[in-house]
């Protein structure tokens, strides 16, 4: 796209204004979308961390059978919480930080379109995230018997019987949700009415294409997500039969609530992802995108798709066989589409001037192993081999490739790709470089052995287990911390580029593309105060 | 940008309120929509030419439900093939009874009529009401096991203490699936009084402890 005008105001220093309060003020009252991001951002690092502290704990207890380290309660509420704490805290709260920092940048626009929902939205999760994880503090002091216990699919009846937890994690759920439709409304008026002028739907960058997308099928699920908990919340102590066959109610209704929230959840966390690789691939392949219009098809065709195929999560819960085979078959009918996307992603790197600095390396890593997901996906989605991998290892594996080497690493993706953007410096591609080989070592090898303890019938959500897994767990936990404390490079890397480093270069990378590198490193506190013209 | 954003945001926020409003309407969307296809092992309540005579209210889920039909006349069973029936049963958190199957399987021949008792026995010392809720596995077979009589129907009340036998009458019916060799059915008790059994909200409903 060509650019006919980019005014840039006066100011390029970071933040400095008589008019904004200083200190803890400045961020509990901002609402500029660079600060709002990065507070996102921030968050969900740190969130990261806890997720994977608790997470590190279960591997330990895992280490060899037998209970070690913790009783089967307190483990139960560690993978639970690990789960809810990475999805809703980490990874979505990462996806929308990106959303705020880039998505203005590259549609032209001065800010988002509703800056005091935005500040609403960010300041809604810390408390959340309290809410979540306080059970587990209270336990400490006798109040209760700990966090939620039931998996982070809070499947009725169990989740009906539980303890306190669930009402804070039930409340979590809800606050959670009002955070992220905030979020999705924004984005979406944003896109919608503040684009550029000149850039047209189908020139927009395919980065907020995917968040669209995402944004749309947040504002349509999580609705239904928070309707179900409610029942649960009624169920539990307004007497009333949503999930209580005593009653009349069935407990299996609520795992089609839940799925019908959850299916789509995976690509509301994936889409922005899939939507920033494009950018990524092009830069450093110094090619243009290959095939724009197909990922924008491919990217809505998933969306459609995705609130259809529910009920593949819980193929073995008994359902008639037609509902099982459509079940299946719609499932299996994503892969289309998605192919399509991992086609576009090779064929813009095909023949290119590739070079592997860090961004480029989590990016073909991530192709490599999403594809692992897809393919161990397509296992799943057939009934027959359902039935004996439903609940084992091979699932745990299976979405792990999806949310950490689809998920996170494409968070890593964007954090490299963009941080010289952000903070004016280059961060140290040396730790870069070592925190990708480290981070997709250790990372296959926690992983790839839970396929074969899967195979093999190891059930999940169990703190002990039959001798014979006793190897491929031992494997698992070593790498498991190994991946855990690759991480501190990671966050180490961040530290020392925002406090300084060498000078980004307004393009940053030599083979950038679109508005966003139009613009200093790091942007003004007000981006496009003059819009640009797109033709 | 001075542009209005209200009227989007508002449609936006409609599509929320809709959706929000959709998971509730999933609820009786559910059961319409199981009742209609037979999904779920729901029965239509028409079985073939016999009236419907009773219908338990519990048929979701549990893969049970139906019609229960008149005895049928003695040339419709089918004495060429045995289906073996094992009974279970489960007492639910909050209720302090113990229940167990006076006969633990049979053998019966699509069509004939068996009749098996349950003993239920109250182990507290208050008058407590609970309710059965039966389902059967596989379920495919649940359209065709007819219960004629059975303590599920209604709501059984046991003085402390009191233990009674609660009889079962049933019939597969001969249209089974030669396949179904095997059918388990198995009852789950909850209790009525005060429907919470939740541990945070429920003092009375916690369980006594077991003799």
């Amino acid at each position: 796209m060509n650019i006919a005008t980019t005014t840039v105001p006066g100011h390029a220093g970071e933040h400095h204004g008589e008019h904004y309060p200083g200190g803890i003020l400045r961020w509990l009252t901002t609402t500029n979308h660079k600060d709002i991001g990065t507070m996102y951002l921030t968050f969900a690092l740190i969130m990261f961390f806890v997720g994977g502290g608790m997470i590190l704990a279960v591997r330990a207890e895992l280490w060899q059978p037998g209970l070690q380290l913790m009783q089967p309660e307190f483990f139960n509420q560690l993978i639970g919480i690990h789960a809810l704490v990475m999805i809703f805290a980490a990874l979505m709260p990462a996806a929308t930080g990106f959303a705020n920092w880039q998505i203005p940048l590259m549609i032209g626009a001065p800010d988002m379109a509703l800056p005091r929902v935005n500040n609403w939205g960010f300041w809604l999760l810390p408390p959340a995230a309290i809410l979540l994880t306080l059970p587990f503090v209270l336990a400490l002091f006798g109040i209760g018997d700990g966090a939620l216990a039931t998996g982070w699919t809070f499947y009725a009846p169990l989740s009906v019987q539980g303890g306190l937890g669930v009402d804070f994690a039930i409340f979590a759920v809800h606050i959670l949700g009002v955070s992220s439709i905030l979020g999705s409304i924004n984005i979406i008026v944003t896109i919608f009415n503040m684009r550029a002028p000149g850039m047209t739907m189908m020139k927009l960058p395919l980065f907020a294409w995917g968040w669209l997308i995402t944004a749309f099928l947040l504002i349509a699920t999580i609705p239904v997500l928070a309707g179900a908990v409610t029942m649960l919340l009624t169920d539990r102590h307004f007497g009333t039969h949503f999930f209580n066959a005593a009653g009349g109610g069935d407990p299996i209704l609520f795992q089609h609530l839940f799925w019908f929230f959850g299916h789509p959840e995976v690509y509301i966390l994936l889409l922005p992802i899939w939507g920033l690789m494009p950018h990524v691939l092009s830069t450093f392949s110094r090619k243009p995108i290959y095939g724009y219009k197909a990922q924008v098809w491919g990217f809505i065709g998933i969306g459609a798709l995705s609130v259809v195929v529910w009920a593949h999560h819980f193929f073995t819960v008994g359902m008639p066989v037609p509902a099982l085979i459509y079940f299946m078959f719609s499932t299996m009918l994503i892969s289309l589409p998605l192919a399509v996307l991992f086609f576009c992603w090779i064929a813009t790197m095909w023949k290119g001037a590739m070079s592997f600095e860090t961004p480029m390396l989590f990016a073909t890593g991530f192709i490599v192993l999403f594809g692992i997901a897809g393919l161990t996906g397509l296992v799943l989605a057939d009934v027959a081999a359902d039935a004996q991998y439903h609940h084992s290892y091979f699932v745990v594996a299976h979405f792990h490739y999806a949310l950490f080497a689809g998920g996170i690493m494409g968070v890593m993706t964007g954090v490299y790709y963009w941080l010289p953007k952000w903070t004016g410096h280059m961060y140290s591609e040396t730790l870069g470089k070592w925190h990708f080989w480290l981070t997709v070592v250790s990372f296959n090898l926690t992983f790839l052995p839970q396929f074969f303890l899967g195979l093999a019938g190891m059930p999940r959500r169990i703190p002990d287990y039959a001798l014979q897994f006793t190897e491929f767990n031992m494997i698992s936990t070593v790498a498991a911390f190994a991946l855990g404390l690759s991480q501190l490079l990671f966050a180490y890397n961040i530290w020392k580029c925002v406090k300084g480093g060498p000078k980004a270069s307004d393009k940053v990378w030599e083979g950038a593309e679109g508005l966003e590198w139009q613009l200093p490193s790091p942007p003004p506190h007000h981006s496009w105060e003059t819009q640009p013209v797109i033709k | 940008m001075t542009a209005s954003h209200a009227p989007l945001v508002k449609r936006l926020l409609l599509i929320v309120a809709g959706a929000f409003a959709f998971g509730f309407a999933l609820v009786p969307l559910y059961d319409v929509f199981c009742e209609a296809t037979g999904f779920n092992g729901k029965t239509s309540g028409q079985a073939a030419a016999v009236p419907a005579v009773i219908r338990d209210g519990f048929g979701v889920g549990g893969l049970t439900a139906g019609t229960a039909v008149a005895a049928p006349a003695p040339s419709a069973i089918d004495r060429s093939r045995t289906v073996a029936v094992e009974f279970t049963g489960t007492v639910m958190p909050g209720l302090p009874w113990e229940m167990r199957p006076l006969t633990v399987s049979l053998d019966t021949h699509p069509g004939a009529m068996q009749q098996v008792r349950y003993l239920v026995r109250n182990t507290s010392s208050r008058t407590i009401t609970g309710q059965a809720v039966p389902s059967v596995t596989p379920g495919q077979a649940a359209q065709h096991f007819d219960k004629i009589e059975c303590f599920c129907f209604s709501q059984q009340t046991l003085a402390p203490g009191e233990s009674r036998e609660m009889p079962l009458t049933f019939i597969v019916k001969p249209d089974i699936d030669s396949d179904i060799r095997h059918i388990t059915l198995s009852y789950a008790f909850f209790s009525i009084d005060g429907q919470r059994n939740t541990l945070t909200s429920a003092p009375t409903a916690k369980p006594e402890a077991k003799q």
